[in-house]
Order: structure tokens, then sequence, then C-alpha cells
């Protein structure tokens, strides 16, 4: 079955500058975003004829046609889970597009979540059946509820803060070569990182992604049309969402492996329609809302065994000319957390060849959304 | 603080903390206990379940404490801890709570350095309805 393999192509990205506060509001930010993505790749806006984004995106479908002037849509859907849906747009257009429903896809998301509330002070309007589980007792935030996971993590496989430090260093590392990076000036050093602020422990203020004002797009099409395109096309070489069975969310804890998560499901389904393995990917974008998910991470996607994540962060793996160079545009802890929107237009600048942090003759790249929630991953090659 | 904000599912399980006793939701006809409780069993799928008793009896399986920014109830006890207990009777189910010196002290009642994976604690119920746990050997 041929399938989504390399049928689709994004052929454009755009995106506004990264800031903890930008004047503009979400919905005039998508729209510029949206139209940097489309000029591009060359197409005009009446072309659009399918959409994609995240349930959590404000900017609605009618709101975003309307002002950029779309054509008539014949393909429109929105993924669930916060940053776990982040691949889950690309791939959805490009079943779309694969399948004829559309011609051309354009995925994006905009948020304030630099100078906007933060999720978690909202105490009416909580994720639905966990919450009564944990907030009563002071489990409140995302990264209450990952640190959890982080120090069984760390408890049963020997992980240690140093092997966190590993990520959020070569993350910012690769923030200091993106000007367009919110860490662009601010070098991270150990000393930094390991006696800055607990957030929650074993977390501490630079396991935490950026909080960001931003929004960002991508333009799909079909492989054909992408050969009329501006750039060289970045395929939609396989893609998959992952949620596996008797999976909680963000507090897996009721299972027989809560450090088993949805990374494994998609990884499973991603490589079985790949042509290449772990062994063959030449750069990863790796979600990294919180830098205990790369370990995990690294395990699910098969870059390493289980239990091997952190270990696998030693010796500049994480570096560029390391084993799998990591989020090198910064990432989410580095770059912007825009729900790892940016990371799927990093992995198109590396294919490209036109990344700050250039990954030399990168001709693969993995781009995962948010491991311990609901989740997708895209293998893009060029 | 912040309450239980329940569903039907969950009610039983509130009702019987606030007298007390500990209890998890279990399939009626294929037996196999179920956290959060849901409508049907993933199991069998039957839709019959009863609430079964546990001895209170756990050991914690992991913890975090919490510093701010936090919601200001929980910021002025920070930093606390919150802990997830594998409970003895049923491996797999496993329940937030914090550990504190006695069913009515405050979050923050225990210092952290006392916490360890592993160690063993008991179910208490203070005044909230809430269920607790201690150290078994304090
Ligand atoms: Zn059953």
């Amino acid at each position: 079955m041929a399938g989504l393999r390399d049928a689709t192509a994004i052929v454009g990205i755009g995106e506004t500058p990264f800031a903890k506060r930008l004047p503009e509001d979400e919905k005039t930010l998508a729209c510029r975003a949206v139209l940097a993505a489309l000029d591009d790749a060359g197409i005009a806006p009446g072309e659009v004829d399918a959409l994609a984004s995240y349930t959590m995106e404000e900017t609605d479908e009618v709101e975003l046609a309307k002002a950029v002037g779309f054509g008539d849509l014949t393909f429109f859907s929105k993924v669930g889970y916060g940053g776990g849906g982040s691949c889950a747009t690309v791939a959805h257009l490009a079943a779309a597009i694969a399948t004829g429903q559309a011609t051309v896809g354009v995925a994006w998301r905009s948020r304030k979540r630099g100078s906007g509330p933060r999720p978690w002070r909202n105490t009416t309007a909580q994720l639905p059946t966990p919450a009564q589980w944990t907030r009563p007792y002071g489990l409140l935030r995302p990264v209450d509820e990952i640190a959890m996971l982080a120090r069984r993590y760390m408890h049963e496989y020997g992980a240690t803060r140093d092997h966190l430090f590993n990520v959020a260093l070569a993350c910012r590392n690769r923030a200091n070569q993106n000007p367009a990076a919110v860490m662009y000036d601010r070098p991270l050093t150990r000393e930094m990182y390991m006696t800055s602020r607990w957030i929650s422990e074993p977390l501490c203020l630079f396991d935490n992604c950026l909080e960001t004002d931003g929004a960002l797009a991508c333009v799909i099409v079909s492989r054909e049309r992408a050969r009329d395109c501006r750039h060289t096309p970045v395929y939609v070489h396989s893609a998959a969402q992952g949620l596996p069975a008797q999976h909680h969310g963000m507090v897996n804890y009721w299972n027989d492996d809560p450090l088993t998560g949805p990374a494994w499901t998609a990884a499973r389904h991603l490589w079985k329609h790949a042509d290449f393995t772990p062994q063959d990917v030449d750069v990863a974008q790796i979600y990294d809302a919180f830098t205990a998910l790369i370990p995990l991470s690294l395990e699910g996607y098969g870059f390493c065994g289980r239990g091997e994540g952190g270990a696998f962060t030693e010796g500049g793996a994480l570096e560029i000319g390391g084993l799998l160079p990591l989020n090198t545009g910064g990432g989410g802890l580095s770059e912007a957390y825009v729900h790892g929107f940016n990371l799927i237009n990093e992995g198109v600048k590396q294919l490209r060849g036109t990344s700050t942090a250039q990954v030399p003759g990168a001709a693969t790249c993995l781009v995962t959304a948010g491991e311990g929630v609901p989740t997708s991953a895209l293998l893009l090659r060029s | 603080m912040l309450s239980p904000v329940t569903d039907p599912d969950g009610a039983p399980f509130w009702r019987y903390a606030a007298q007390g006793e500990l209890r998890v939701q279990a399939c009626a006809d294929c037996g196999e206990p179920r956290f959060p409780p849901r409508p049907c069993c993933p199991h069998c799928q039957s839709f019959a379940s009863e609430w079964r008793r546990t001895s209170g009896q756990g050991r914690i399986w992991s913890y975090v404490v919490p510093h701010p920014p936090l919601l200001p109830d929980y910021a002025e006890q920070a930093p606390y801890n919150v802990i997830v207990v594998e409970l003895t009777d049923a491996p797999r189910i496993r329940l937030v709570g914090n550990l504190v010196t006695a069913p009515d002290a405050p979050l923050n009642s225990l210092s952290p350095d006392r916490i360890r994976i592993g160690a063993k604690v008991q179910a208490v119920f203070g005044p909230t309805g809430l269920p607790r746990w201690v150290l078994e050997r304090p």
C-alpha cells in the first residue's frame, strides 16, 4: 500500500516574530503567519482549500478564511490534546490531499501564551475527569504532572539532572545561533542550571519551556504540485498519531507501565510505514515542553533502549555533530513555545539546508508532538 | 483550596471517602479493579461494578515538590509534597495525595527530605474528606 509515503510535501513555511509580548492579537498573528507561509510557497490564498489546526487554537477557520481570502474550503480539521496535535495537523492535511479531498492545505498555530493567561490558573474550565483525582492535592500545573513521571523515571533508570541539563543546553546552544529565538543572546551554563529556582522538584526553571507570543504556519500540497513550487519540497514520508491503550494523558499514573507513553504507539506506526530507521535520522525536532520529555521520546521513537534515554544525552549527542542533533532552532525550551509548531518549520528549514544551525547534508528529520499526551509525529525527507 | 469537581463515575469514591473508607471501583463480573472510575470494564466490557474496600496501605511510587507560581492557597503552603501511592491491594491503582504528619496537618507538615520512593504509607482521612497519607514508620 502506497498510503501517505512521500505523497505530499511541505512547500511553504511562515512565522511571526517570537516574544514574551507581541502587540497584535492572536487572529492578526495567525493571518500574518499563514500569508507568510503561502508567500514562501508561491501559492495564492485563493487556492487554499484545506485547513488544520489545534482544538486549542482560538482563531477559527471562518475568521481566518474571510480575513486572508481563502477559496472554497473542502477539508478542515482540528486536533486535540494541546501540543500533542502539532504534527497531526500536517498529517491530516497530507491524508486529505493524498485522498483527493483537497489540493492546498494550510496548518497553523497562533498563541499568546507569553502575555496571555496560564491555562492552569483557570480553576473552572479544567480537563474533565482526571482533575478531581489530582488538583485538590496541589498537582496543579503540567509541570507538576510531568515532574511526577520524571522523578519515577530518574528513580527507575538512574537518570540525573545532568541528563536533563544536556537537553536544556543543546536547545539553548542552538537558540544562541538563531536570531529569531527568544533566547538568542542568553547563553546557559551548568552553574546557572544547577542553581536555578525549582518549579516542581525534580524540575527546575530551565527544565521548562518558554512562555511565548507568536504564530506559525505551513503549506502542504501533493508531490506533483510541489515540484512547481518556489523551494525544494520537503516530503511527508510517514505520519502517525498515538493514543496508547489505557493512557491517561499527563497524569498517566494508572496503567501497567506509566513510563511507556504515546511516543511508543506513534513510533510503531511511523516506522512501519517508513523506508528508513531511527539510525538513518539526520536531525530530530522533539517536543520539549519539559526537558524530561526528551529521554522518554528518545526511547519511544527507537533511538535507544528502554531506560537509556538519559545516558543517550551524554557526550554531546544532542549537539551539532553529535549522534542526534536536537531542536536545531532552539525548540520550545529556547526558541519559542508555540505548541511545537516551530519544530515543524525548523524540520523544513533543515531539509531545505537553510537552518541557522544547519546539520550538513541533512536529508531526513523526525518531528514529534507532545509526549505525555495523545501525540503525533512526522518523518520528513528532502 | 480546590475541592474535587466530581462526576457520576467518581462520586461514589468521594462518598465513601467522606465516611473514612478508601474504596476503588471493580468490575462486578470479572473482578478487575480500575481507576479512575468509568462506566464499563475495559477487560470484559461489563457495566456492572462494585466499590471494593481497600486496606488503605500502599507505597510511594513517586513524588514532586511544587514551588510557586501556584494558586494562592497552595502558594501559601509551598513548598509542599504531592505523592503517588501504589496500593498494596491493587498495585496498578495509584492514588495522588499528600504525605502529612497527621490527618488534619497542613500540606507542608512533613519535610520533603523525609520522602522516599518505596516508603510504606497508610491512608487517613482529614476534615475535608480527602484521603491523605501518613508514613507507616514516621
Ligand atoms: Zn470486567
